[in-house]
């Protein structure tokens, strides 16, 4: 089996998120860049995989140089070897067409990335990936097994789960609890330094959509503190006074 | 040219969040001076009622296979409809479903998609909408270069009051095949007569202040005599309190509903990701110095127990 995991390299989920001053990028001062968290649950269960199949597991970034401590890190979980696609990752159908280039090339099983990027949210590029290669997708999946050539999945639905079979090849956008996050140990790291690592310049170049300015919300103004003796007047203020109710 | 929503339907009725997608897309064709038209998978009924909405026309595909979500088929016929209708602008309420086709059909129609839209486009510099980034964190101002554009808006972005206007009904057959169907839903588990989470107005949601599951009947009532949704935060799911489904914050639900009331839960930057564009937040915690305080319009320093039932009367009584 052959696995591809996508990962993106995302501002710490307890960053606070500041632009700068002309508000057109994100200001990176002491900014704590991480594997995004959906991805990593995707970087688990291929690790999972790999240990109860054999397979191989590719780790695919699309990203500039300082995005390497993050695969690096992938390659310390347990992936075999990289590939970086040398592009700043603005535009979904972008980064898809990169993923899928390198999928046409290489036969995968199973390409695995997170339901969403933390950064921009959009939770499309699984999608796109899917169409562009004409197979299923699906996100997002919080449990995954393999069986033989099928694949056995569970995505969450509003309230509740659908369960589902397709068969592989598939994309699929990942959340919990698909798998058990892993912490790479010591062996991993050693050996992450010299697993291969390769640099690939972009393909096609095709962005559809550009992000022209970045702004925060307006400071929310004070909170109205109720006594908790008269906690039921809150109930009268939800309804008169911000409506509510 | 046309604006098309496309319209998600729970037990054959729209979902209130298309209803508001409608809205939505009815004003974007006013903007645009063309039209909107509805599109309808799966059995449904009474779609002319989408004319409330503001759509002039509805595309109905009344095929029993797609009573539930494909994502696959959902995909191709939505975009054979585009197609069909020369729809320019194609608007869908973000839900799993949604998503996950509307990406696909940006892939097939090498649309430009933004996702989590929270206002109407700016169309005095080409065609450029606002949408949430970092999980509520921020707004990003993206312009949509393509000939088509694909547009999944946020719960609570534009408010739509109903009319007596009535659609026109048309039954649409897209052409699709065996690999459109060829991944099986073998089963889906729901929670039944509760109120889904993101289609929710009012959300009450529990913290490990709460001190176990066995205390979240007072929280399941404040919900029911309020009509609203229950939620947690992570610790809470993570401890299997509550499912994950329920889980509202950075990795989970992320909500918009008008009222958001937190009971026992701090408010850590995760989870106030995950509700920050509610309307209207209330904060219960017994610790003055919990930092969900400060995001909040209302706020309540006191002890759980004591504090919901009293919530609980004051509501039976509207």
């Amino acid at each position: 089996m052959k696995i591809l995991v996508c990962i993106t390299h995302v501002p710490d989920t307890t960053t606070k998120i500041k632009f700068t001053a002309d508000g057109t990028k994100l200001d990176s001062t002491g900014v704590q860049f991480v594997i995004g968290p959906y991805d990593d649950y995707a970087l688990s269960r291929a690790v999972e995989l790999k240990e109860q199949f054999g397979a191989t597991v590719t780790v695919l970034n699309v990203g500039t140089a300082e995005t390497e401590p993050s695969i690096r890190k992938a390659l310390a979980l347990g992936c075999d070897d990289a590939i970086r696609i040398d592009a700043e990752p603005t535009d979904a159908f972008f980064v898809a067409e990169q993923i899928a280039h390198i999928c046409k090339q290489n036969n995968y099983d199973l390409i695995l990335m997170g339901r969403e990027s933390i950064d921009f949210n959009g939770g499309q590029v699984h999608g796109i990936v899917g169409e562009l290669l004409g197979i299923p997708s699906f996100s997002p999946v919080m449990k995954l097994d393999i069986e033989g050539n099928i694949a056995k999945m569970a995505r969450e639905i509003e309230g509740g789960k659908e369960y589902l079979e397709a068969p592989l090849p598939l994309v699929l956008g990942c959340q919990e609890p698909i798998a058990e996050w892993k912490i790479p140990n010591m062996r991993g790291i050693m050996s992450a330094k010299s697993k291969p690592l390769r640099v690939i310049p972009p393909t096609n170049p095709q962005e559809l959509t550009k992000s022209l300015s970045f702004e925060l919300p307006p400071p929310k103004g004070a909170c109205k503190m109720i006594p908790a003796d008269e906690a039921e007047k809150l109930i009268e203020l939800l309804r008169t006074e911000a409506k509510v109710l | 040219m046309s604006v098309l929503i496309f319209v998600e339907t729970t037990e054959g009725k729209p979902k209130p969040s298309s209803l508001e997608a409608v809205g939505y897309g009815a004003k974007v064709a006013e903007m645009l001076g063309t039209q909107a038209v509805a599109l309808v998978l799966g059995e449904a009924q009474e779609l002319e009622k989408l004319g409330n909405y503001g759509a002039s026309k509805v595309l109905h595909v009344a095929d029993s296979r797609l009573n539930t979500g494909v994502i696959q088929a959902y995909s191709s016929a939505i975009a054979q409809a585009v197609e069909k209708e020369n729809a320019s602008v194609l608007v869908l309420a973000k839900s799993s479903l949604g998503d996950a086709v509307a990406a696909r059909v940006a892939g097939r129609l090498k649309a430009g998609l933004a996702s989590n839209v929270v206002d109407l486009p700016n169309l005095s510099n080409g065609f450029v909408v606002k949408r949430s980034i970092y999980t509520g964190k921020a707004f990003a101002n993206t312009a949509i270069n393509s000939e088509r554009k694909i547009l999944a808006i946020k719960k609570n972005v534009y408010p739509v009051t109903p009319t007596s206007n009535i659609a026109t009904v048309e039954t649409f057959i897209p052409t699709l095949n065996d690999n459109d169907f060829v991944a099986k839903v073998t089963n889906t588990e729901k929670s039944t007569g509760t109120i889904s989470l993101p289609e929710a107005n009012i959300v009450v949601s529990g913290g490990r202040g709460l001190k176990g599951p066995e205390n979240w009947g007072m929280i399941e009532e404040l919900a029911r005599v309020l009509g609203a949704a229950t939620g947690c935060s992570k610790p809470v799911s993570d401890l299997h309190w509550r499912p994950h489904h329920e889980h509202v914050g950075q990795t989970g639900v992320k909500v918009s509903p008008n009222l958001y009331i937190a009971i026992g839960i701090s408010g850590a930057i995760q989870h106030l990701a995950g509700v920050n564009s509610s309307k209207c937040i209330v904060v219960i915690n017994s610790d003055p110095e919990a930092p969900f305080f400060q995001a909040a319009d209302y706020g309540i320093v006191g002890d759980a127990f004591k504090v919901v039932p009293k919530l609980i009367e004051a509501a039976k009584k509207l």
